[in-house]
């Protein structure tokens, strides 16, 4: 209990004396998981949007189940296949990204695609199909029906986006394996907080994973924002 | 219908979960079980999967693996959160005990410590006798450096040879890399960056099918070649003072300890992997 007690008042003050070391980590954190989401959302977020719009598909049970099995696809298995990948034994490694931002980056796309694209299929998919109908009796062309389609689930985009940022600035067995957690290179706030608590380094580990949660929940808080201010201004 | 069905899943869920629970409590039985805080490499090695059932089955008892760095296996002791320690940091060691944290320190075995590095060898290091120079050279070829970075024994005795270069690596140079992660992992991020680490011989040996860009650069292929005295590595175990907590089994601790020093275990030490590799991992204290 003690320790505890301890450990916590010993975080907080190094949260408040703003601590190199924990800006730092914070820093490379964001970076490498704002890359990861950015890509996974260019990429993903069309993709999404055409499977929601695209109402009937040829395959579409298979492509469910694939999807669902992506968005559900185990951070260290992807970790692994990444690292094989970049290996100096393996097909890529001539481009010597293994143990760099670069293959955490990759890997965590891989982790979030999946998510992104379900997400964003499933919040195209659950506008009211009256309201496409309607705007095809009203004359409107399948490009503005898209479009006001997609302006309608702006929410349910800004919720996809930041439940990917969630799991993926969590994640940890993927960027351990892939970024091999070397100091001020590779180490973000998860892999610090692994190691920190193994070598008995409680407040320290304590004070990061306070950081890993005021970072999700301030993205979390602005994306909200932004969303309802979508809502608000209709 | 919907809630009946939603209740049902209810207690399966309480019945899986009374399950496995069940499943803790048999094999958490506090007089039996022996929680040994070691380092990563006698798990690594296989070492401890080798000698280890022969006292679970001559005692009756079962023994807990936790295997980490040697700072962390410390921790635990600290806490009393282990049982015994089976380390390598003597000078740690000496320090746990002064501080009342552990009852008895005793060597069981020893092997050393060997720099790896790329097959190439682009700092040049090969013919050198010495660690410590070898390392000025590396630092001066420029040639990246893994580090294990986790205060483990191994990361310790790094820290040791550094201070002797008088170079004072830091995380952020661009030729140190600092992993905080176990031996194994150090020496495959070795083999895919051609760096220089230091290794302990025993997890090298177990791996180096696995690391074909590394070789031994300073050391020598057994132990009686390394040219380095600096490079001794010895293994002691820790019982943990019982006063720590009331859950520490102080008295399955000293059993273990009695027992690695037995006659029987030495030996048997001493033949673990021997006829595989042509020499011992583990050299055993008491002959």
């Amino acid at each position: 209990m003690l320790t505890l007690i301890e450990a916590l008042k010993e975080s907080m003050d190094l949260i408040l004396t703003l601590d190199q070391r924990l800006i730092d980590i914070a820093i490379l954190t964001l970076k490498i998981t704002l890359s990861s989401l950015a890509l996974s959302t260019i990429i993903g977020m069309p993709i999404g949007t055409m499977l929601g719009l695209a109402g009937r598909i040829p395959a579409r049970g298979l492509v469910m189940a694939l999807l669902y099995t992506g968005m559900g696809l185990p951070p260290v298995v992807v970790g692994l296949l990444v690292f094989i990948l970049l290996s100096r034994s393996g097909p890529f490694g001539y481009l010597e990204w293994l143990f760099s931002p670069k293959a955490m980056i990759l890997a965590q796309t891989v982790i979030a695609l999946p998510l992104i694209i379900g997400l964003t299929m499933a919040a195209v998919g659950s506008v009211n199909p009256a309201l496409s109908q309607q705007l095809r009796a009203l004359g409107a062309t399948r490009w503005q029906t898209a479009k006001t389609i997609v302006a309608e689930t702006k929410p349910g985009m800004l919720a996809a986006v930041a439940a990917t940022y969630g799991r993926i600035v969590a994640e940890v067995g993927a960027v351990l394996l892939v970024g091999g957690n070397i100091e001020t290179k590779t180490r973000v706030l998860t892999t610090a907080i692994v190691l920190e608590t193994r070598k008995g380094a409680f407040a320290l580990a304590l004070g990061l994973g306070f950081i890993l949660l005021s970072l999700t929940f301030t993205a979390n808080i602005i994306l909200l924002r932004f969303g309802n201010w979508n809502d608000s201004r209709k | 219908m919907t809630s009946t069905r939603s209740m049902s899943v209810f207690t399966t869920y309480l019945l899986i979960l009374a399950i496995l629970t069940a499943g803790c409590s048999s094999s958490n039985n506090f007089n039996s079980t022996l929680r040994l805080a070691t380092t990563t490499s006698t798990e690594n090695s296989g070492l401890l999967e080798y000698i280890l059932p022969a006292f679970e089955k001559e005692l009756d008892v079962s023994v807990e693996v936790i295997a980490v760095g040697t700072g962390q296996a410390i921790a635990l002791g600290k806490s009393g959160d282990a049982d015994a320690l089976l380390v390598h940091a003597p000078d740690v060691e000496i320090q746990f005990i002064a501080e009342g944290h552990g009852t008895e320190r005793r060597n069981v075995m020893y092997n050393d410590f060997v720099i790896v590095g790329p097959k190439h060898d682009p700092a040049s290091i090969n013919e050198m006798s010495n660690a410590a120079e070898a390392m000025i050279k590396i630092f001066v070829s420029n040639e990246p450096w893994a580090s294990r970075g986790d205060e483990s024994g191994t990361h310790m005795k790094e820290k040791d040879l550094w201070s002797i270069t008088g170079i004072e690596p830091l995380a952020s140079d661009d030729w140190y890399f600092a992993l905080g992660q176990g031996m194994g992992a150090t020496l495959q991020y070795a083999n895919e960056t051609d760096s220089y680490t230091l290794s302990d011989r025993a997890t090298y040996l177990t791996q180096s099918d696995m690391l074909p860009f590394l070789d031994i650069l300073i050391g020598g292929k057994n132990i009686s070649n390394n040219p380095d005295p600096n490079l001794y590595n010895p293994y002691s175990i820790i019982p943990v003072n019982p006063s720590k907590s009331i859950l520490v089994n102080h008295k399955l601790a000293i059993q273990f300890s009695d027992w690695l020093l037995s006659d029987e275990t030495q030996n048997r030490i001493a033949k673990f992997r021997l006829s595989e590799l042509g020499q011992p991992i583990f050299y055993p204290f008491v002959r």
